[in-house]
């Protein structure tokens, strides 16, 4: 298959996925407590409910969906509802959040679930809402809600590709790799789900080509299934070639509008843990409960991949990799170019957790003073968006975050590649989000003086108007009053000529 | 920045071999001068003086105005050059990354306009003199006596490119010219070595990845291209393109001087015009301008431009038109 090539991105930050690429998927115990963050997708936070003391079971919906853009939340195992208030989420800011902890009972009881005999019986509006009921979000790290992006009733375009990406691009992370090793058959499986829903005619799963053991494997799984609208195909291992817009550039050479979305080209792309999630919720009837996690790093003293309940705190999970080590430095989400440090090991894994990287200092931490910018341009060499970082960081530094967006700073996917190549060791992804953030402050406060001004605007006009009628009304209310005394006078002078000729006719007679 | 001196040590070697101790002395005294002026102002500007001593930005800066000066200088030329191009082309614009013009470029033309009778003093290449002039001797005249000492006229001469210039204008043809013992056929005695050595190291720095190819290989072809049309049109008054690519500091210029990214474009496409600016500009100086050596000049005027370049080629960004 012919591919494409994005601008820059890095060819040699394929490292670190020894540690953990060949440890097969362990199951985690299921911890004492669960904690579900309310708002742990895009859009609008979950509803609880269940209220304290409430009895739930594994499967058992316990937040609902809040509008269109937004997800439920399951119990990942039975026990009690201990808890609901705030509790540390998983921000780069160390925020609190509302959230439902359940205290488990150790029984694990399952809600019953009905397996789905044939799928292909469902239409795809049907499949919409299973897919949705079962809370399902997008498990790359994104985590928006799947029903969404697979919903075409609102959408005028057909989507001619499905793209399942299993380019797992930043260093360190191996879930996806080791989801598609040991259970390549159920994402196949459910990639008919999503081509049967999309009504698509081909799907695309992209690996990179430094798993060849991984391709095999899928390719087996897809030889085994026999349909010939699934293919699998290597793609160069650059990061972040694992980039929704740059895997759909690598695969069909088309690229994203900006501000639109991938099903405006026609393209739907979609995360291969995702994918098994699907696969769970429609064919085995299974919400979204647990999910693949690859914990690593020089902190801990045996990495892993686990399976996972979502809501089990980082600590118990550090437990069952035999604790940290004391190289420990910092704990981050996420993979070490876009995932965020956290605060403590108190705070749960999300549906959108897909590593936690317990990192040494000379994984994580710089400690090179940054220098001034020389131009180089080895940032511009290196941006997948062809950005020119330089520039953005010289207006981001002056505070002039509108002529950064002018040269689209908004089009920025902050994968951190000029920050690697930088010979300054300039933190130029911090300066971006910083301006990203002022321009989001500027709108909101544009967007309130915008309120402010037509509220003045529209007293203005009232007080005017009002002004005008009391004048109007002060006016009529003298011409009457002049009106009155004109009569007066005229009747009185009336009267004073009668007089006069009265008096001229008797002089007469 | 490193790599930089290293490339810079062929063509400093040779140009030490072929014109003497002068060479020598010029590298010291802009070294030594340009370090004690970065710290000092460094310390005025309330800078960390270490980390931005041992990047050896100013360390490069004075190793290339040391080699485009004249042979054989009095000590205060090059000390006071030095301390044009680090304190008011560099720190006065704002240090490290702020200065829109190539400092040791600065400093050059600065020298050239205020002495140029001090500038215009070659020595002529080794295999040309009778005796060879020691170390001492060469201190001696760099230290007390230059313009004072009997000998200098009889070790002194003008470059390939001042004297192809003159005598063009006194209407001899390039045929005529070549003969002369300075040029030694294709470019000039001892210069074509200095060139190829440059040549040698700029190529390491691509190699080594230290420079992309962009600008050097388009301002050589601009004043390649440039001199072939001359040369094709009108032989007899034109020199050939391997005489200007080889004489003068073209290839110091290309490798060394126009790839100073602080006063480069900085996209791939503005690169590629703003080498060939200077190559052409260099070109448009060499055979019109007042000066026999156009690409200190050149690579002003055209740094001047470089908010431009760069504003109009910026690359399409991904998912715009």
């Amino acid at each position: 298959m012919k591919l494409w090539r994005f601008n820059g991105g890095l060819p040699s930050l394929a490292e670190h996925k020894n540690e953990s690429v060949h440890l097969p998927i362990e199951t985690a115990p299921v911890p004492a407590q669960l904690i579900y963050p309310l708002l742990q997708h895009i859009g609008n936070p979950a509803v609880p409910l269940v209220k304290v003391g409430d009895k739930v079971l594994r499967g058992q919906k316990i937040a609902d969906a809040q509008g269109l853009i937004s997800s439920p939340i399951h119990a990942g195992s039975s026990g009690t509802v201990s808890n609901i208030g705030e509790h540390l989420i998983p921000h780069p800011s160390g925020f609190s959040a509302p959230s439902i902890t359940i205290t488990t009972d150790g029984e694990d009881q399952q809600l019953e679930h009905t397996p789905c005999a044939d799928f292909r019986q469902l239409s795809a509006i049907e499949l919409v809402a299973i897919i949705r009921e079962a809370g399902l979000v997008g498990l790359g790290g994104a985590a928006f809600p799947t029903a969404i992006k697979l919903d075409q009733q609102h959408k005028t375009k057909p989507i001619e590709t499905l793209i399942l990406n299993g380019a797992e691009c930043e260093p360190y992370i191996s879930c996806d790799d080791r989801l598609l090793k040991e259970r390549a058959i159920s994402v196949i499986k459910g990639v008919e789900v999503l081509l049967h829903m999309l009504a698509c005619k081909q799907a695309i799963l992209a690996i990179e080509d430094n798993a060849p053991d991984t391709f095999s494997s899928v390719q087996a799984a897809i030889d085994a299934n026999g349909n010939p609208q699934i293919k699998v195909v290597k793609i160069p291992t650059i990061y972040p070639t694992g980039s929704e817009k740059q895997l759909i550039k690598t695969l069909t050479g088309k690229e994203v509008a900006s501000g639109e979305i991938p099903a405006d080209i026609g393209v739907v792309s979609i995360n291969v843990g995702t994918v098994y999630a699907v696969q769970q919720a429609v064919i085995e009837g299974k919400p979204l409960t647990s999910r693949i996690v690859t914990i690593t790093g020089e902190g801990v003293n045996t990495p892993h991949n686990l399976e996972v309940r979502v809501g089990s705190r980082i600590n118990t999970l550090i437990e069952v990799c035999n604790g940290y080590t004391n190289k420990a430095e910092r704990l981050i989400m996420g993979g070490p170019m876009m995932g965020f440090a956290l605060l403590n090991d108190e705070i749960p894994v999300v549906k959108a957790t897909n590593c936690i990287l317990v990192a040494s200092k000379n994984e994580a931490v710089t400690d090179k003073q940054a220098m001034p910018c020389i131009r180089c341009g080895a940032c511009a060499s290196a941006c997948p968006v062809s950005l020119l970082p330089q520039q953005l960081y010289w207006h981001s530094r002056a505070d002039q975050a509108e002529k950064a967006a002018k040269l689209n700073l908004l089009d920025c996917i902050e994968c951190g590649c000029c920050d690697v190549v930088c010979p300054s060791h300039i933190p130029l992804v911090q300066h971006f989000r910083h301006a990203k953030s002022a321009l989001k402050a500027d709108k909101h406060q544009k967007h309130l003086a915008d309120i402010a001004r037509e509220r003045f605007e529209a007293r203005e006009q009232r007080l005017a108007l009002e002004k005008a009628e009391r004048a109007e009304k002060s006016r009529k209310k003298k011409a009457a009053l002049k009106a009155r005394a004109a009569k007066k006078e005229i009747e009185a002078a009336a009267s004073r000529a009668k007089e006069k000729q009265q008096a001229t006719s008797n002089d007469e007679s | 920045m490193l790599w930089v001196l290293i490339a810079l040590l062929p063509g400093c070697i040779t140009m030490i071999w072929q014109f003497g101790y002068g060479v020598l002395f010029n590298i010291i005294i802009c070294l030594s001068t340009a370090v004690v002026a970065e710290a000092w102002m460094l310390k005025l500007r309330g800078r960390n003086i270490k980390p931005f001593i041992s990047d050896l930005s100013a360390v490069v800066t004075a190793l290339l105005l040391a080699l485009a000066l004249p042979t054989i200088a009095p000590w205060w030329l090059p000390f006071v050059g030095t301390l044009i191009a680090i304190v008011i082309a560099k720190h006065l614009y704002g240090g490290l990354g702020y200065n829109p013009f190539n400092p040791a470029m600065v400093a050059f033309a600065v020298l050239m306009v205020s002495f140029p009778k001090n500038m215009t003093v070659w020595v002529l290449p080794s295999s040309l003199l009778a005796n060879d002039i020691g170390l001492a001797e060469t201190a001696q005249l760099v230290f007390s006596s230059l313009s004072s000492s009997p000998i200098i006229d009889s070790i002194t001469a003008a470059t390939p490119l001042d004297e192809m210039k003159t005598r063009l204008n006194l209407s001899q043809t390039t045929d005529e010219i070549r003969h002369a013992a300075i040029f030694s056929n294709i470019a000039g005695e001892g210069w074509q070595w200095v060139s190829l050595a440059y040549l040698a190291g700029g190529c390491l720095l691509i190699g080594k990845k230290v420079i992309s190819w962009h600008i050097p290989v388009s301002l050589l072809a601009g004043l390649f291209i440039a001199s072939s049309i001359a040369y094709l049109v009108e032989p007899s008054i034109s020199p050939s393109p391997l005489f200007h690519l080889l004489s003068g500091g073209a290839m110091l210029g290309a490798f060394f001087i126009a790839t100073d990214p602080v006063t480069a474009a900085t996209t791939l496409k503005g690169r590629i015009i703003y080498g060939l600016l200077i190559g052409l500009m260099s070109y448009i100086i060499r055979t019109w301008g007042g000066y026999p050596e156009g690409i200190a000049f050149a690579v002003l005027l055209i740094n001047m431009t470089v908010p431009m370049i760069d504003q109009y080629t910026r690359p399409r960004v991904y998912g715009h038109k």
